[in-house]
């Protein structure tokens, strides 16, 4: 066989081709452990991107490749390339390839979304007063001119709320968990109206239905837990909803995602996923604290300084802790 | 500035200036636009070395996951002025003022720019608002992100802050005044044998750049003005304690902001339309698909920006519209890119330091616009805004496109600017090292922020070291890259093969005259016989432009 017929050199390269894409589609290892309803969804459709991304990239890559060696001025040509000026049909295609790629992209894209939640944030209008209704202890010092705001039918009662709210499933239906989240340089905070507990990190059960309502104390801040495929701001003045079913017990991190400030880096917790019997568990020994009293009042912000806060970080900071706490406070006068 | 010994006198137009400009010239409120090219460019290379110096310490600071280096307001300090001067003293004033500027009336046939004292002034804008953002530094430097969304930029270092946005209304009103100027010379300052498609592919680029600053610039500008009155007049537009809208801010800014990389990439795109065909010895492939996409990239350009707030107080209709107007923004592009690909097919390609650019620049651009395509929808948006996802996927298209157009500019265009030619051999060293250093940087960002990673971080998760080992690894390979470069411009400046009117025996207007142009340009204006990129097409066919009585007189 000394040369290969071109339509059957073309289908063998095509083939090829396909059978890398797919391949990389499947395994491109990218993302981290699925841990949501929602982080399936989210990597399937980026797994579709990816596959057709990468047959684009070998396609387009390999073409100016080969032209590069196959089109390079013999040694002494000074003559001209082939005076060709364009071909109507070529250029058609190449625009309704990309053409049909995009709009089902974007097709996709819409149902995707949909299937996350993404059209029914603020379903339930009541979901503002929540946060007004949060028990009287939990109330952030710092917050409390905001919330008392809320009460009086102020900035939080605002509708409608942004965000994720229930998927197509739940539709209609009422969470089985709301948690009020607080974002504030550089820490988050976690308040759950219905056993009143107040904590740093977040609890939640397994396979539940979780609804968070977002707000922000000071600045934006982002609410983004990777293993979810979650982000939603924390906007200052207003309340957003992240609604999700945690799918796999673990703790994840969940990190700030919109720069905050000096220590915008350090601003992280963790999401504890439990199992339900561990979930029960944790809502008793934390009411339990809350009713003897002592424990409680320590992981009320107000209670907690700066140095705290930080306290994690300051051994990997080249600044004294002192330092470090005139630097908040110097952020936090303002 | 050594100007080549070419000796044709200027005299004969009648105008009263010298026969040559002395280098002192370069220094002053001149309206040649000429030397105003040259001033923005100088400029702008010279904020390059600082923004990059500032991205050198970033990543040597983040070449371990502990905030260990730098402050962590001094890093914010740098993150801020890194984007914004890479943006707006860089970027912007290098590839729109700097080669618009240069090329546009000697492409067209005209003896300079129609408003040259505007022109002027446009540039002059520059250097303070460069002095204004290095000044900031000494009141702590603006930490907000060259974003400042409020409330942040409201309480952090308001003096710097203040100085930031002045900084940028300056720039703001040089790119709106250079924008006009570009309109009115395009339409109405060509040789009158110049037809519509005999407009070099730059021009038209910068036709869509100038309508597209015209549209957004003030929206910024308007946006900013507000912010700083919240910062220093009490007001509160953007105070939500208040009665101010946060997420208001966000839309007027990215009102601009999206549209400003179109703004950093169209005239690259443009450059790319007149640099392969030169090199590669063939017509530009599809010469009206390229104007037209120029164009419909503008105008799409413009309902694009919310995809830059998927994540943020965002309703559902406006996540999905922006979605879908962000993916059709991939159809033009792709025609750019498979033009450009057809362009090289069955030409004689040669490989000068100005095509490896390019070709680099088509090769990087490939990546960075796909992974802009997945960029684009909201699901995906997601997961990854605001992480290292998109600061991989940006200078991608920011450095791995924009700033090799501007590298592979200067290498087709410093010849007729200087007379002189660069150093191949520098310029291919130049070409590998930033070539190798780009994908060693920007790559691996992609993976660390699908992991989780965020952007804008001093510390970080330490399970995501070793990437950012070799990021920080490639980015050191991207510092020494200038070297050759900066060096071989310096040296061939005064020092390089003499050019001669056409080096590379191109056809656009700009070779028709000596290298470096006298002061108005040409003694007697061309006529146009013949397309800009009629390359390859019978000898006999082809009437090369040839000087005409009959246009002696300026337009």
């Amino acid at each position: 066989m000394k040369q290969i017929p071109a339509p059957l050199l073309t289908l063998i390269l095509g083939v090829v081709v396909t059978l890398i894409s797919l391949w990389y589609g499947q395994n491109n290892h990218l993302l981290p452990v699925q841990a949501s309803e929602q982080a399936p969804l989210v990597d399937g459709f980026f797994n579709a991107m990816a596959t057709i991304a990468m047959a684009l990239f070998i396609v387009v890559e390999g073409a100016i490749i080969y032209a590069l060696l196959r089109f390079r001025r013999p040694k002494g040509d000074d003559t001209d390339g082939l005076p060709i000026e364009g071909n109507l049909p070529l250029e058609a295609f190449w625009t309704a390839i990309p053409a049909v790629i995009v709009v089902g992209l974007g097709l996709y894209s819409v149902v995707v979304f949909q299937e996350m939640g993404g059209f029914s944030p603020g379903g339930h209008h009541g979901n503002g007063t929540l946060v007004a209704q949060a028990p009287q202890k939990s109330v952030v010092d710092i917050g409390s001119a905001l919330l008392a705001e809320g009460e009086n039918g102020g900035i939080y009662t605002k509708i409608p709320v942004y965000g994720f709210g229930a998927s197509p499933l739940e539709e209609g239906n009422n969470p089985d968990l709301t948690v009020n989240v607080t974002g504030m340089q550089y820490a988050w905070i976690f308040r759950y109206p219905d056993s009143g507990i107040t904590d740093g990190e977040l609890h939640v059960p397994v396979g539940e239905d979780v609804q968070l309502m977002i707000e922000a104390q000071d600045v934006i801040h982002s609410f983004w837990v990777p293993q979810f495929r979650l982000k939603q701001d924390a906007i200052p003045g207003e309340t957003t909803e992240l609604r999700f079913v945690a799918t796999k017990e673990g703790t994840y991190p969940v990190v700030c995602t919109e720069l905050c400030g000096a220590y915008h880096g350090a601003m992280r917790t963790q999401v504890i996923v439990h199992s339900p019997e561990d979930y029960a568990a944790w809502v008793e020994s934390r009411v339990a604290q809350a009713t003897s009293g002592a424990e409680t009042v320590a992981y009320l912000p107000q209670q907690r300084t700066d140095a705290d806060y930080l306290a994690a970080y300051t051994q990997d900071l080249s600044l004294a802790p002192e330092q470090i706490t005139q630097l908040a406070e110097h952020h936090m006068v303002h | 500035m050594a100007q080549a010994d070419v000796s044709m006198g200027a005299g004969s137009v009648g105008h009263a200036h010298p026969d040559k400009w002395k280098w002192y010239d370069y220094f002053t409120f001149n309206v040649d636009h000429k030397v105003i090219g040259i001033q923005y460019l100088v400029t702008s290379f010279i904020f390059y070395l600082i923004g990059g110096f500032m991205a050198v310490l970033m990543r040597t600071e983040l070449s371990t996951a502990n905030s260990d280096f730098l402050n962590p307001d001094l890093y914010n300090a740098f993150l801020t002025n890194h984007g914004t001067i890479m943006i707006f003293l860089w970027i912007v004033p290098a590839a729109i003022g700097g080669f618009g500027n240069y090329l546009i009336p000697l492409m067209i046939g005209a003896r300079d720019m129609a408003f040259p004292k505007l022109n002027a002034l446009a540039f002059w804008l520059n250097p303070p608002a460069g002095a204004l953002l290095l000044g900031s530094f000494f009141f702590g430097g603006a930490q907000a992100g060259w974003t400042s969304y409020p409330p942040l930029s409201l309480i952090t270092a308001n003096a710097a802050q203040t100085m930031w946005i002045l900084a940028i209304v300056l720039v703001g009103t040089s790119s709106i005044l250079g924008s006009v100027n570009f309109l009115v010379t395009i339409w109405k300052m060509r040789v009158p044998s110049m037809n519509w498609d005999q407009i070099p592919l730059f021009c038209w680029a910068m036709v869509a750049t100038s309508i597209l600053a015209l549209f957004s610039t003030p929206v910024l500008a308007a946006g900013l003005i507000l912010l700083l009155f919240d910062i220093n007049f009490g007001t509160s537009f953007f105070r939500p304690d208040a009665g101010g809208n946060v997420v208001v801010y966000q839309h007027l800014f990215w009102f601009y902001s999206h549209p400003a990389v179109y703004l950093m990439i169209l005239p690259i795109f443009g450059i790319m339309s007149e640099v392969i065909p030169v090199h590669a010895r063939k017509p530009i492939f599809g010469y009206k698909a390229i104007a037209y996409s120029s164009l419909t990239i503008c105008i799409v350009g413009l309902f694009v920006w919310v995809h830059h707030m998927f994540t943020s107080g965002t309703p559902p209709w406006m996540r999905i519209f922006f979605t879908i107007s962000t993916l059709i923004v991939a159809v033009p592009t792709g025609i750019k890119i498979f033009s450009w690909v057809a362009t090289l097919w069955g030409g004689k390609i040669r490989f000068t330091s100005a095509m490896l650019f390019a070709v680099g620049l088509l090769a990087m651009f490939v990546f960075g616009g796909l992974s802009g395509v997945t960029l684009g929808t909201a699901p995906f948006d997601i997961h990854v805004h605001d992480t290292y996802y998109v600061v991989g996927h940006f200078h991608y298209v920011l450095f791995g496109g924009s700033v090799f157009g501007i590298y592979a500019a200067v290498y087709h265009w410093f010849p007729k600017m200087t007379g002189r030619m660069l150093n191949e051999k520098l310029g291919q060293l130049h070409f590998a090292l930033t070539f190798v250093g780009t994908i060693l940087t920007f790559t691996p960002m992609h993976e660390l922020g699908m992991q989780g990673m965020p952007r804008r971080v001093a510390m970080y998760d330490p399970q995501f070291e070793a990437l950012n080992q070799l990021v920080t690894v490639g980015a050191y390979i991207l510092a020494v890259s200038v070297v050759p470069f900066y060096l071989n411009v310096i040296w061939s400046w005064s020092k390089g093969k003499q050019a001669g009117p056409n080096p590379w025996d191109a056809k656009t207007l700009e070779w028709t005259t000596a290298s470096p142009p006298i002061i108005e340009n040409w003694e007697i204006l061309p006529v146009v016989t013949h397309g800009p990129y009629e390359y390859g097409f019978d000898p006999k066919d082809v009437v090369p432009d040839q000087p005409s009585q009959e246009s002696m007189v300026p337009k």
